[in-house]
């Protein structure tokens, strides 16, 4: 008895050691975002300063024009996911059905693919058409990452629901557009949670599409974030700031859907081989 | 889940009549629709899940199969931004064998490649076997272990660079004081891409750490009983019973990862641009500057090509092998 306490013991600081890398380094970020220049730059560092510096939020928000890029990026990734699903769903479900298993193999090219590749012709593409300026081309080409993640999401989800259901709803005289909304999409909306969740992680964090397609008005907060570097004297503070308030979403959305994201990451993952 | 077990059989029987020719089932289907009005239960009218799918398949070609279509057009002609276009024929290709640039951002990004492979596989391994136990907060401290990967790339990049700062770094006062010299980490050329590799490590080591322990779940339970009373230590359970049983998952990690590692960019390109000097440009970032920050759109896109062929055929090399240790295992036996 007391031996298997002594096991558990030692398994938790395995553990410790193991997640430490992550604790120190977002405890330090959260330092780093609340100290004034003169505590970022004292030698041995300061991890908890005696003064805060709060106002290095508030400088954000104020001198960066983040609240624009805040809602740019909540627009950009909001339209690309809720497209996707809007797209995805049915076609995970017409994939899943139709045993369509090469479709997959797509899928994983689609992976492969590195984001630069699709960037050049869709450049050109938004330049001909003139949308340049505005949000649409970043829209279009976050399609290149929700819709993917979506697809192969609700391709396993719907794999696993039972098909009696939509059987009998068939020899009733549903037409299959009616099973489809009336039957297979209630049962699958932990599903579309996760593919939701997942969608809205990696469109958040997408940093590549952004620098090449953002101008100065639709910039996404990764984007800004990284271009406060370039045009002001680098402050540790602010930029520490930015950089936590860019990522928070994210975080939070993680601590709260961990159990959804490990399963939806895992499935994917699993299946991708 | 052994509830669901039945109802997956009835799922898998109902589809296999999905599977008949689809303009049968067009003809059939007045016919059909006549018997289902008598009341006949025994006929089933085969849906058509074609329109579901259509939709999607319609942006992916936009999206997808267009850019790259017209990928390798543009790879064969000469095309700087706001010069005149001409058709250039394998000229872009030949160029990029002869430019030592290109071989130069070549062997950074196998070596950035291999050891942001190496790392986290192995680290995975070790945190996912330790997971897979049960001790108290498991749940809570799992949950840290998973946030670097979901933190936004740039904002951890951003962060690590100040980090890195030789002079006011927080790393260089930790080496301090177990009596390491200070290092220049991202800023020199020698010591770059290890640096680099430890950030991407750091965050993509959750990828595989959830991977391994989907498979260690999957793990029965009596072989290692067994093998307890055979007399078998830790070590010999671990590397004669669970190592085969996970290396599928394994696997599958060891592909995911390198396909993302090659393709790495926000990292690399926020922290160093691929510098100091061209000390770690690797393919991805040669083939941003080339194309945008130079505007040869048609040497990059040809770069974009052979890129893209590389990721293929290292993908294609570890599929092969997996098949092949598959092939031998079932030999062995």
């Amino acid at each position: 008895m007391s031996s298997r306490l002594l096991n558990q013991i030692g398994l938790f600081f395995a553990a410790l050691v193991v997640v430490s890398p992550a604790i120190l380094f977002f405890l330090w970020m959260i330092s780093l975002s609340l100290k004034f220049e003169i505590d970022n730059g004292a030698y041995p560092p300061i991890l908890i300063p005696e003064r805060f510096a709060w106002s290095n939020y508030v400088k954000v928000f104020e001198e960066n024009n983040f609240l624009l890029y805040l809602w740019n990026s909540v627009l950009v990734t909001g339209t690309a996911t809720l497209l996707a699903l809007l797209i995805g769903v049915p076609a995970g479900y017409g994939i899943a059905r139709l045993k369509a298993e090469r479709s997959a193999v797509v899928i994983m090219i689609a992976r492969m693919t590195p984001g630069l590749s699709y960037l050049i012709p869709l450049f050109l593409l938004f330049q001909w058409i003139g949308i340049l300026g505005t949000l649409w081309p970043q829209i279009i080409i976050h399609l290149v990452v929700t819709v993917p993640i979506v697809v192969w999401v609700m391709i396993g989800y719907f794999e696993t629901t039972p098909m009696e259901l939509e059987e009998a709803a068939n020899i009733d005289g549903a037409s299959s557009w009616q099973v489809f909304r009336l039957v297979a999409l209630p049962i699958a909306k932990p599903g579309i949670v996760v593919a939701f969740i997942l969608s809205v992680i990696f469109s958040w964090n997408n940093f590549v599409f952004g620098v090449v397609l953002a101008s100065r008005e639709t910039r996404t907060l990764p984007v800004a974030v990284y271009n406060m570097l370039s045009y002001e004297q680098v402050s540790w503070g602010p930029l520490a700031a930015a950089a936590l308030v860019v990522t928070l979403p994210v975080l939070v959305l993680t601590m709260f859907a961990q159990k959804q994201i490990v399963a939806g990451l895992t499935a994917g993952a699993v299946k991708g081989g | 889940m052994s509830a669901i077990a039945p109802e997956r059989t009835g799922a898998t029987t109902g589809r296999a009549e999905v599977t008949t020719d689809r303009t049968e089932v067009t003809a059939d289907r007045t016919e059909a629709a006549t018997q289902a009005i008598e009341g006949s239960q025994s006929i089933r009218l085969a849906p058509n899940y074609w329109p579901f799918v259509v939709p999607a398949l319609v942006v992916v070609s936009a999206v997808i199969v267009f850019p790259w279509a017209f990928t390798l057009w543009m790879s064969v002609n000469r095309w700087t931004l706001g010069q005149s276009r001409s058709f250039a024929g394998m000229e872009n290709y030949l160029r990029l064998a002869s430019d030592p640039r290109f071989w130069e951002s070549l062997v950074h990004t196998l070596t950035y490649t291999s050891l942001s492979v190496a790392a986290p596989m192995l680290l995975g391994t070790v945190a996912a076997l330790i997971f897979d136990a049960r001790f108290p907060l498991r749940g809570l401290l799992r949950g840290v272990f998973v946030m670097p990967m979901m933190a936004t790339p740039v904002a951890v990049a951003l962060v690590w660079t100040m980090m890195f700062h030789p002079q006011l770094g927080v790393l260089n006062y930790l080496l301090s004081l177990v009596g390491i010299p200070a290092q220049e980490w991202i800023f020199n050329a020698n010591t770059v891409i290890p640096s680099l590799v430890a950030v991407e490590t750091w965050q993509w080591t959750p990828l595989v750490m959830l991977i391994v322990l989907g498979g260690l779940a999957s793990v029965p339970r009596e072989p290692f009983e067994s093998a307890e009373i055979d007399g078998a230590n830790a070590w010999q359970q671990f590397r004669y019973l669970t190592l085969p049983m996970i290396a599928p998952f394994l696997m599958i990690a060891l592909i995911i990862r390198t396909i993302d590692a090659l393709k790495s960019f926000d990292i690399i390109y926020a922290m160093t641009q691929g510098g100091p000097g061209t000390a770690s440009e690797t393919i991805n970032i040669y083939l941003y500057n080339t194309a945008f920050s130079y505007y040869d759109i048609g040497y990059g896109s040809a770069m974009a090509v052979v890129f893209f062929i590389v990721i293929v055929a290292l993908s294609f090399i570890l599929l092969m092998l997996r098949q092949r240790s598959q092939w031998n295992d079932a030999e062995g036996k």
